[in-house]
């Protein structure tokens, strides 16, 4: 709804701190979602998205969610779907070209972007959207893709560590690992991270 | 076939002649703004027929005049013929051109593609644009595409150049030598944001920028302010966008019902007073060439004219623009010297 998305960018603060808090809880739930399996969630999750997403911010469910970076006013719902700034047929009194009598959705997400405390983000540079994406959970992806940017920091230190100790990784391959390792593999380490996999790592024991 | 000597490949488009040190592209354009010179481009209108004569007549008044001669890709979303048949047909005869593209009418798999074709054929200046909205056009009911926008396309044509692959990772195993621009409106809003915005477009791989016609000096003045203060000027060439305006009436026609255009009241009520509004619309236009040349920062201008390239052609040739460095100027002038002396 145009006045609600409206009432998001304006309090486009309240909603980055929101979300702020939201995000690590999803990064968290990362094993469990893995050990629930992402196929299984993707459509509930999706819809509990959509109906969210869409009453707050008309979410089109792009499924590459930039809210942050766009000041809070969703780049989906310029009629050009573009993604890094307005274009250069914004109306004098700052509508859009396509549509009269809708407010341009980047000079919104500028002034969102302003009250945000991580508006610079703006600047960045986006891809073009994958379109094979669409309808798909953005929630699930970030918590996916942060959790395997942590790993993937976890496998450079293995690979600095393979560079620095060559003759060992050449003569005693399992003193310094490469292959990626399956989660069963290193249960302490993932029970360091989260304390919800000590309980779900643990139940199985129990039961043995 | 196969024991043909280097030197007797064909090289029609010059694809193996090395790009100077420091340049990105063989474009004239960039030599032009790389070695400090006021640069001019102009804009060919394409012609609604398959006939190249069509093409060589607008374009022969741009070519005395201009670095880089720019074949719009279907402007106003009105289909016309297209750019890269437009560019292919400037290369045969050596004039150097602007391969606009626009992310209305084609998506990530046709524009890559495009890109190398051009290259080939021997383009080196490319214009990424956003577009037009497709109902402002003549066919309304197309779809519009928008699977870049005008900033991602910047960015994937400088991965194909500089990184040699395509969006998907694949190699180009001859990347493209193209000296890559985009656009910018700065005299609409937001104009706060503007400046912010041609940041983005320089940070995503842009080298030059053509604006938008620009009216309002005061306008983009304080643009390029803001432009210098951030110290985008240092980072990419601006040209700022002009053209004549035919008469009042056409002005107001333009302000309200096409895209990104600002006249300001002030030279509308000119028009509207002078005896004949098309000669004062050209006189307008030396002016704000003149008056844009001095603001600092600013590498060249960009003069438009629907379909009216003679008249372009005078406009720059009277401005001065490009007093003492084009070679009839000189031959003009000695030629002056002997019959005076």
């Amino acid at each position: 709804m145009y006045a609600v998305r409206r009432y998001a960018v304006r309090h486009a603060r309240f909603f980055e701190r929101l979300y702020n808090s939201f995000e690590p809880v999803m990064v968290f739930l990362d094993p469990i979602f893995r050990s629930m399996g992402y196929n299984r969630l993707e459509r509930p999750v999706a819809a509990v998205e959509r109906a969210v997403k869409g009453l707050l911010f008309d979410c089109q469910m792009c499924g590459q969610c930039v809210l942050s970076s766009t000041g809070m006013s969703c780049p989906m719902n310029c009629p050009k779907n573009l993604r890094n700034g307005p274009c250069g047929g914004v109306r004098q009194n700052g509508h859009c070209e396509v549509k009269p009598l809708m407010k341009c959705v980047w000079i919104d997400a500028w002034e969102g972007a302003a009250r945000m405390k991580g508006g610079d983000k703006i600047q960045t540079v986006q891809p073009p959207v994958d379109r094979s994406l669409e309808g798909s959970s953005s929630w699930l992806r970030v918590a996916r893709e942060m959790a395997e940017q942590k790993r993937a920091t976890r496998e450079a230190e293995r690979h600095a560590l393979a560079e620095a100790f060559s003759e060992a990784r050449a003569e005693e391959p399992a003193a310094v690992p490469l292959a990626r390792e399956p989660d069963a593999a290193r249960p302490h380490r993932e029970a360091n991270e989260s304390t919800t996999v000590i309980e779900t790592a643990e139940a199985p024991q129990g039961k043995v | 076939m196969a024991d043909l000597r280097p030197e007797d490949k064909l090289d029609p488009a010059g694809l193996t002649v090395p790009v100077p040190p420091g340049h990105r592209s063989n474009s004239r354009l960039e030599r032009v703004l790389r070695s400090g010179r006021f640069a001019v481009t102009a804009e060919l209108n394409p012609p609604d027929s398959a006939n190249p004569e069509d093409v060589y007549e607008a374009a022969r008044p741009l070519s005395e005049v201009a670095d880089a001669i720019n074949a719009t890709d279907a402007s106003g979303a009105n289909c016309h013929m297209s750019s890269l048949g437009i560019c292919s047909l400037l290369a045969r005869v050596g004039y150097g051109s602007v391969f606009q593209i626009s992310c209305r009418d084609r998506n990530r798999i046709a524009i890559q593609g495009d890109v190398l074709g051009a290259a080939v054929i021997g383009v080196s200046n490319i214009l990424c644009l956003t577009g037009d909205g497709v109902g402002v056009g003549d066919q309304p009911g197309a779809k519009p595409v928008f699977d870049f926008d005008a900033i991602s396309l910047l960015r994937t044509l400088r991965t194909m150049r500089d990184d040699g692959m395509f969006l998907s990772g694949r190699k180009i195993t001859s990347p493209p030598k193209i000296f890559l621009g985009a656009a910018e409106n700065p005299c609409i809003p937001p104009f706060e944001t503007r400046a912010d915005r041609l940041a983005k477009k320089v940070e995503a791989g842009a080298e030059f920028i053509q604006t938008n016609y620009i009216y309002d000096v005061d306008l983009f003045k304080r643009f390029m302010d803001r432009v210098r203060d951030m110290g985008l000027h240092e980072r990419v060439f601006i040209l700022a966008g002009v053209g004549p305006l035919a008469s009042a009436r056409a002005a107001k026609w333009m302000r309200t019902n096409v895209p990104g255009i600002h006249v300001p009241d002030a030279i509308i009520e000119r028009l509207e007073g002078a005896e004949k509004q098309g000669l004062e619309g050209k006189k307008i236009c030396i002016e704000l060439i003149q008056k844009i040349r001095e603001i600092a920062g600013v590498s060249g201008v960009h003069v438009m004219a629907y379909r009216r390239e003679e008249l372009v052609s005078e406009i720059i040739s009277e401005s001065g623009v490009l007093e003492g460095r084009h070679a009839s100027d000189r031959r003009r002038r000695r030629a002056a010297r002997a019959t005076s002396g």
